[in-house]
C-alpha cells in the first residue's frame, strides 16, 4: 500500500511530464483528463460554431434546448446514439466498420505529445512534432477507407478529393514546420538574434520548441520578422485545408457531393467522424500555437516583464472565468419569467455558479501557478477555433483546381523560399566569415 | 501589388462578417419572445386568418353576395344567406350571412376574397397560430371570425334587442 502511495506521490515533485518521468499512474490520469477535456471542447465547439455562424448570418441559431440552446449538442449526441445503425447492403462491412475508428484514433492519438504546460503533457517525445504530423496524416487512410467501403459514387469522389487535398497540403505544411525546427537550433535571442555559442542542436520535441522560444525571448511568429509570419501563414492556410474545413471543404462539398466521404454513414459512426474532425482541428491548432505562438507562455513576455506583470497576468484566468460567470448570471436574470423556463433559469444560474467558483479558485496562487499554463494554451487554441468558424462564415468554397493551384503553385514555393531564407539568416555569422575568408 | 489588394479584400470580407456578428438578428425568437405575440413580428399587410368586419353601427358588413365564395380559387368559403327583418337585423343591407364558414384546410391565403368583397366585410387579420390536432377544427364559423362589436354599443342595443332578450350578453364578448 505504502509503495503504491509513494509511487503516486513521487511524481508530484518531478518537473517532467508523466510519460517522461515514467509514472504510469499519472499517465493514465492525464490521458483521462485530456480525453475528457477534448470531449468537452468538441461539445462546446459544436455549440459555439452553430451560434457564431448563426449570428454572422443574422440568425439566432439553437435557442430551444436549454438556455440559448446550450444543451443542443447533448441532445444531438443522444439523438445520434439512439439512431438506427445503418450499413449499406453493398458496402464492404469490415472496412466500413474500421474507417471511423481509424479517423478517431488518428485524431485523438496526437494529443499524447501536445504540451499544455511545461509538465502538463501526457509525454514528451524527442520526435514530438514528427509524431504529430505523422499520426494526424493517418486520418487520410480512414477517409479513403470510408469513401471506398461505402460503395457509392459521392463518398468515393469525396474521399479522392480529400486524400489529394490532404497529401498536397501536407508538403507545404511540412516545409513551414521545418523552418521552425531550423530556428530552434539557434541560441541567439530576439527578433534577428542569430547563432551564438552552442548553436547547432535543435529539437523536435514539442516542449523543447516552446522552451526554445522562451530561451530566445521571441515567439517564432516574430522571428526573422517577415519570415516567421510567412511560415505561420503557410501553416495556417494548409491546416484549414488539412482538416477539410471551409473554404477548403471540398471533400464534403454538400452542393456537389451531398456529404462527401461520410454520405453513407449515420448515427454513431457519423458522430465519430464529427468528433474526429473537431479534435483534428484542435490538434492542428495546438501545433500552430506550440510552434509559432509560444505554446503555454503568456503574451508580452518581453514588453511587460517583471514580477508585477507576472502577478497581473496570473489574475487573468480567474477574471476570465468570473466574466463568463457574470454573463451566465446576466442571462439568467433576463430569462423570461414563465414557469416553463424555471428549470432552464436555475440551470443557467447553477452553471454560472460553477464557473464563478472555478474563477475564484484560480485566484489562489498555488492553483493558478499550476494551471495558468493550460489556460494560456487553451486561450490561444480557442482563438484559432474562432478563426476556423470565422473563415467558414466568410469565404465561399474554392474550386478544386484553384485549391490545387494554391497548394502547389503558391504555398509550396513560398514554403521552400522561407526555408532557404531562414537557413541563410540562421547561418549568417558563418556565411559572413566564409565571405571574409574568400575575400 | 495584387497580393496586397487580395489581403485587403480578405480583411474587408472578414471584418464584414465580424461586424455582422454583433448586429441584431432578423430571425425572430418566436415562441419564446416577449409581448403578446411571443416574439413574432408582422408586416402590416400580412395575410392571416380572416376577420369579418362590422360597420359603424356594430352591424355586420357582410351582405351575403357570394362574391368571395365565387372568387375563391380553393373553394373553401361556404355561405348560407338569410333575409334581414325588422326584428332581427344583422347586416345593414337586405340579406346577411346566416352561415359563413372558411375551411382553413383548403384556404391558401391568396386574398382574392378580400379583393372581391364589395362591402369590405372580409379582411385578412394577423391570426397565424392555426395549427390543430384535429382537421375539423380548421373549419372556422362566422362567430369565430367576426370582429368584436364596438365596446360602447354593448350587444347592439338599437337593432338586436331580440338577441339580448334571447339571452345574448349585453357587454362585448371577446372574440365574438
Amino acid at each position: 500500500m505504502h509503495a503504491i502511495i509513494d509511487y503516486i506521490s513521487s511524481y508530484l515533485t518531478s518537473d517532467k511530464t508523466p510519460g517522461a518521468a515514467g509514472n504510469m499512474f499519472w499517465v493514465l490520469v492525464y490521458i483521462m483528463l485530456v480525453f475528457a477535456g477534448l470531449s468537452v471542447a468538441v461539445i462546446a465547439m459544436n455549440w459555439l460554431e452553430r451560434k457564431i455562424l448563426a449570428h454572422m448570418q443574422v440568425r439566432l441559431g439553437p435557442m430551444r434546448v436549454g438556455p440559448h440552446g446550450l444543451l443542443q449538442p447533448i441532445a444531438d449526441a443522444i439523438k445520434l446514439l439512439l439512431k438506427e445503425d445503418i450499413m449499406p447492403a453493398e458496402a464492404d462491412g469490415f472496412v466500413f466498420w474500421m474507417a471511423p475508428l481509424i479517423v478517431v484514433l488518428a485524431a485523438f492519438t496526437v494529443f499524447v505529445v501536445v504540451p499544455f504546460g511545461p509538465t502538463h503533457a501526457i509525454t514528451d517525445m524527442n520526435i514530438g512534432i514528427l509524431f504529430m504530423l505523422g499520426v494526424s496524416s493517418l486520418s487520410v487512410l480512414g477517409i479513403v477507407m470510408a469513401g471506398w467501403a461505402s460503395n457509392s459514387h459521392y463518398p468515393l469522389m469525396g474521399a479522392l478529393r480529400s486524400s489529394a487535398q490532404m497529401v498536397s497540403y501536407e508538403i507545404a505544411m511540412g516545409l513551414a514546420v521545418v523552418s521552425v525546427i531550423l530556428v530552434t537550433s539557434l541560441h541567439g535571442s530576439g527578433l534577428y538574434g542569430v547563432g551564438g555559442a552552442g548553436a547547432g542542436d535543435g529539437t523536435l520535441s514539442m516542449i523543447g520548441i516552446v522552451r526554445a522560444q522562451q530561451e530566445q525571448g521571441v515567439w517564432f511568429i516574430f522571428k526573422f520578422f517577415p519570415l516567421g509570419l510567412i511560415a505561420f501563414f503557410i501553416f495556417a492556410v494548409s491546416m484549414v485545408a488539412e482538416t477539410n474545413r471551409a473554404p477548403f471543404d471540398l471533400a464534403e462539398a454538400e452542393s456537389e457531393l451531398t456529404a462527401g466521404f461520410h454520405t453513407e454513414y449515420s448515427g454513431f459512426r457519423w458522430s465519430l467522424f464529427f468528433l474526429a474532425e473537431y479534435s483534428a482541428m484542435i490538434a492542428v491548432s495546438s501545433i500552430a500555437v506550440t510552434l509559432w505562438l509560444g505554446g503555454w507562455l503568456r503574451p508580452f513576455p518581453n514588453l511587460l516583464n517583471g514580477d508585477t506583470w507576472d502577478q497581473a497576468f496570473s489574475f487573468i484566468p480567474g477574471i476570465t472565468f468570473l466574466f463568463f460567470a457574470a454573463i451566465c448570471f446576466y442571462n439568467a436574470v433576463r430569462m423570461p419569467k414563465h414557469p416553463l423556463f424555471r428549470v432552464q433559469t436555475i440551470g443557467l444560474f447553477g452553471f454560472g455558479v460553477v464557473l464563478g467558483l472555478i474563477g475564484l479558485a484560480l485566484f489562489v496562487p498555488a492553483v493558478s501557478i499550476r494551471v495558468q499554463d493550460i489556460f494560456w494554451f487553451a486561450a490561444k487554441v480557442s482563438g484559432f477555433m474562432y478563426v476556423y468558424i470565422w473563415f467558414r462564415g466568410t469565404f465561399p468554397r474554392y474550386r478544386f483546381d484553384q485549391l490545387m493551384q494554391l497548394g502547389w503553385k503558391v504555398l509550396l514555393p513560398m514554403g521552400l523560399g522561407v526555408l532557404i531564407l531562414t537557413a541563410i539568416f540562421g547561418l549568417w555569422p558563418s556565411i559572413q566569415q566564409l565571405i571574409q575568408r574568400l575575400i | 501589388m495584387p497580393v496586397l489588394k487580395n489581403i485587403a479584400a480578405i480583411a474587408k470580407g472578414m471584418s464584414i462578417t465580424f461586424m455582422e456578428m454583433f448586429q441584431p438578428t432578423t430571425v425572430e425568437n418566436y415562441p419564446d419572445g416577449k409581448g403578446p405575440l411571443r416574439g413574432a413580428r408582422f408586416e402590416a399587410r400580412f395575410r392571416g386568418a380572416h376577420v369579418l368586419q362590422r360597420d359603424e353601427n356594430g352591424l355586420e358588413k357582410c351582405v351575403a353576395c357570394f362574391l368571395c365564395a365565387a372568387n375563391c380559387p380553393s373553394n373553401c368559403i361556404y355561405i348560407e344567406a338569410a333575409d334581414n327583418t325588422a326584428e332581427h337585423r344583422v347586416s345593414g343591407a337586405e340579406r346577411y350571412a346566416k352561415v359563413y364558414n372558411i375551411d382553413y384546410n383548403r384556404c391558401i391565403f391568396c386574398g382574392y376574397c378580400v379583393e372581391a368583397c364589395p362591402t369590405d366585410a372580409i379582411t385578412h387579420g394577423h391570426g397565424f397560430e392555426l395549427a390543430t390536432f384535429n382537421a375539423s377544427n380548421l373549419v372556422y364559423r362566422k362567430e369565430q371570425m367576426l370582429a368584436s362589436r364596438p365596446a360602447h354599443m354593448g350587444a347592439n342595443v338599437v337593432f338586436n334587442q331580440a338577441d339580448v332578450d334571447g339571452g345574448a350578453p349585453k357587454e362585448m364578448v371577446a372574440g365574438s
